[in-house]
């Protein structure tokens, strides 16, 4: 690849308890890109996203963003570097005793001294680029899912971050919620010129908007490449993967003793 | 199929060595049909029939299976729809092993294994207490960065609206102890004491002692709580993603309202309580006001206000740090708020009769 990495992971290895999250694993995000990270639920995909944000600090390896080396930097170092990069939860994780507008202002007014009249501005134009300027004075409590995710998302790029962390975005929204989450994505990423990390389970939406994909399992990455190598990737992990097949070398039971002891 | 079938009987019975079923094998007769199983003792290698089951879910198969495993008995005359069943439920049952014994740990295992954590626990909130005192230091550098208005709402909420019930609590437990006191004081004919006992016991002891428990309880419980649904909102993750420490937004302003909040409750608390004596002092002991607040002035000393209330901003810390420690301890299900929320009050009361059994030694030892 000619474009350079914003991103870098080198080595990374993470146990969970005895558990082995990643074991010895590489990733390189291209700036101005979207990275898909797909995988199996419970493979540690949020888990990397920690790491990348420096909420978990990896066993072994090397994770930089833009030349720093994440693990080693000091708490205020880490503040400062998190200021670049925005995230959006699973569950949104907006501020559910502030309204739509205090929510989107809420980075703005903590880490800026900008006067009342620009946050104003700022914040409506955030607003607008994900389309709920006319939801601000709305409280979290009232708005529905999909909602509630394009507020994260205009909070999240309220700071102009130059990463962007996607945490399962479509999960359980509808096909068009699903859709308009996508076009927010990619519209966003290229407009802004923002880096975009996506993690997500939902095979063929992510692949439809990535630049590049990785899909992980058992602390492994499986596969990588472009969408098109992706769905030409011949292993059979990640046919069974990116076709839903249930059972394959990702098994359908969860690790247990005997059925039949079980039962007695 | 006809409906009429279903109100068939649901039993069975033994005919030439051939256990005849009939009727419903589903969930809702299972309990029945598991007792008359139970009462009888059947003949070895009997058949069972099937062919009048009109209906067989996964309990009636699995109660099948099991009495065919028992008498080693063959099934015949089943439909498909059930032979299939059967096959799956029996398949994944015929192999029957042992029961696993339950794995129990000697005392001196569990001992250890409860001493770690409760380590654990205690360097968890030791780094607690360690990052608040870090971002403290740092404030007192520059105060213009404290969050005046999460402190005020804080007081508002944890505080101000606590006066009521604080007021009538105090006052009735003015009420009691005067009234049980009294009692003793007239036989000894010693009534004018009763100004003496209220004021100490009081303003030393059960009005700074009863505010904090009672806050422990109302706004400790709330500050777990608040940053536990926090927490499972993933709104404190959404924080530290934005680079603020939420030990700066949210723990310490609910800290400082509460030292500010919990020594003007304890007066509040003091005024309410000697009130409530006063009133009983007055129909129990003819005691009138002007006599009692008169007296009052002359026997209870500065100091006595004081000491009760120089102890109620550590009660304060206490009840703030450990009320909002367990809520970023929350993790993953509102059961986890529910539990950390019972073990924030219990802590924080423990720690606040603990604290105050210090400050009495304490107090002692500098002879005041």
């Amino acid at each position: 690849m000619v474009t350079e990495s914003l991103v870098k992971i080198r080595n990374l290895t993470f146990y969970r308890g005895n558990r082995l999250i990643y074991d010895n694993v590489d990733f390189d995000i291209q700036r101005g890109k979207i990275i898909a990270v797909m995988g199996p639920s419970g493979t540690g995909k949020t888990t990397l996203l920690r790491l990348i944000g420096g909420q978990l600090r990896p066993h072994q390896g090397q994770i930089e963003i833009n030349g720093r080396n994440v693990p080693a930097l000091k708490q205020t170092e880490l503040y400062e570097v998190r200021r670049n990069i925005g995230m959006l939860f699973q569950n949104s994780g907006l501020f559910t005793n502030l309204t739509v507008f205090e929510n989107v202002a809420f980075p703005l007014r903590e880490h800026t001294h900008l006067s009342e009249a620009m946050i104003r501005d700022l914040v409506l134009m955030k607003l607008q680029a994900v389309g709920l300027r006319g939801a601000r004075d709305l409280m979290p409590s009232e708005l529905s899912g999909g909602m509630a995710r394009r507020v994260a998302l205009a909070r999240a790029i309220a700071l102009d971050p130059q990463l962007i962390m996607y945490d399962e975005p479509l999960t359980g929204q509808d096909p068009i919620a699903k859709g308009v989450i996508l076009q927010l994505i990619k519209r966003l990423n290229d407009a802004l010129g923002l880096t975009s990390i996506l993690v997500s389970h939902d095979v063929a939406e992510a692949l439809s908007i990535a630049d590049y994909a990785y899909i992980v399992s058992d602390g492994k990455i499986i596969g990588k490449g472009t969408p098109e190598e992706i769905r030409h990737n011949a292993a059979s992990a990640v046919q069974q993967f990116i076709q839903g097949l249930p059972d394959g070398i990702v098994p359908f039971h969860y690790p247990a003793k005997d059925y039949a002891e079980d039962l007695l | 199929m006809n409906h009429k079938s279903t109100d068939q009987k649901t039993d069975w019975q033994l005919e030439d060595n051939t256990l005849i079923c009939q009727g419903n094998w589903d969930i809702s007769h299972s309990q029945q049909l598991n007792q008359r199983f139970n009462k009888v003792d059947l003949p070895a290698k009997i058949a069972i029939d099937g062919s009048k089951i009109t209906k067989l879910d996964s309990v009636g198969a699995l109660l099948l299976s099991k009495i065919a495993n028992k008498y080693q008995a063959r099934l015949q005359n089943f439909s498909n729809e059930h032979a299939t069943l059967l096959k799956l439920v029996g398949k994944n049952t015929a192999e029957e092993q042992a029961l696993a014994k339950p794995t129990q740990h000697n005392l001196l295992y569990r001992i250890g294994k409860n001493s770690l954590e409760a380590y654990e626990h205690t360097k968890q909130f030791l780094a607690f207490i360690g990052e608040l005192v870090i971002t403290l230091i740092k404030t007192t550098y520059s105060p213009g960065a404290l969050r005046w208005r999460e402190i005020v709402s804080n007081i508002e909420s944890g505080g101000y609206k606590a006066l009521p019930i604080i007021g009538l609590l105090s006052f009735l437990i003015g009420v009691v102890l005067a009234y049980q006191m009294g009692i003793q004081l007239q036989t000894y004919g010693a009534n004018v004491f009763i100004v003496n006992f209220v004021g100490l016991a009081i303003l030393r002891e059960f009005g700074p002692l009863l505010t904090a428990i009672i806050i422990a309880g109302r706004t400790g419980s709330a500050f777990t709580a608040q940053l536990g649904m926090m927490q499972i909102n993933e709104e404190i993750d959404a924080l530290r993603a934005m680079g603020i420490a939420p030990i700066e937004l949210l723990v310490l302003p609910r800290i400082f309202a509460l030292i500010i909040a919990l020594p003007l409750l304890s007066v509040w608390s003091d005024i309410f309580g000697v009130l409530g004596g006063m009133l009983m002092a007055k129909s129990m002991l003819g005691i009138n006001f002007y006599d009692f607040l008169k007296r009052f002035q002359d026997v209870i000393q500065l100091k006595t206000y004081a000491i009760g209330l120089v102890k109620t901003p550590v009660f304060a810390l206490i009840i703030a740090s450990i009320g909002c420690y367990q809520g970023l301890q929350v993790s993953g299900s509102a059961e986890s708020v529910g539990r950390l929320t019972t073990k924030s009050v219990v802590q924080a009361i423990f720690f606040i009769i603990v604290a105050d059994a210090g400050f009495s030694i304490l107090f002692s030892w500098l002879g005041i």
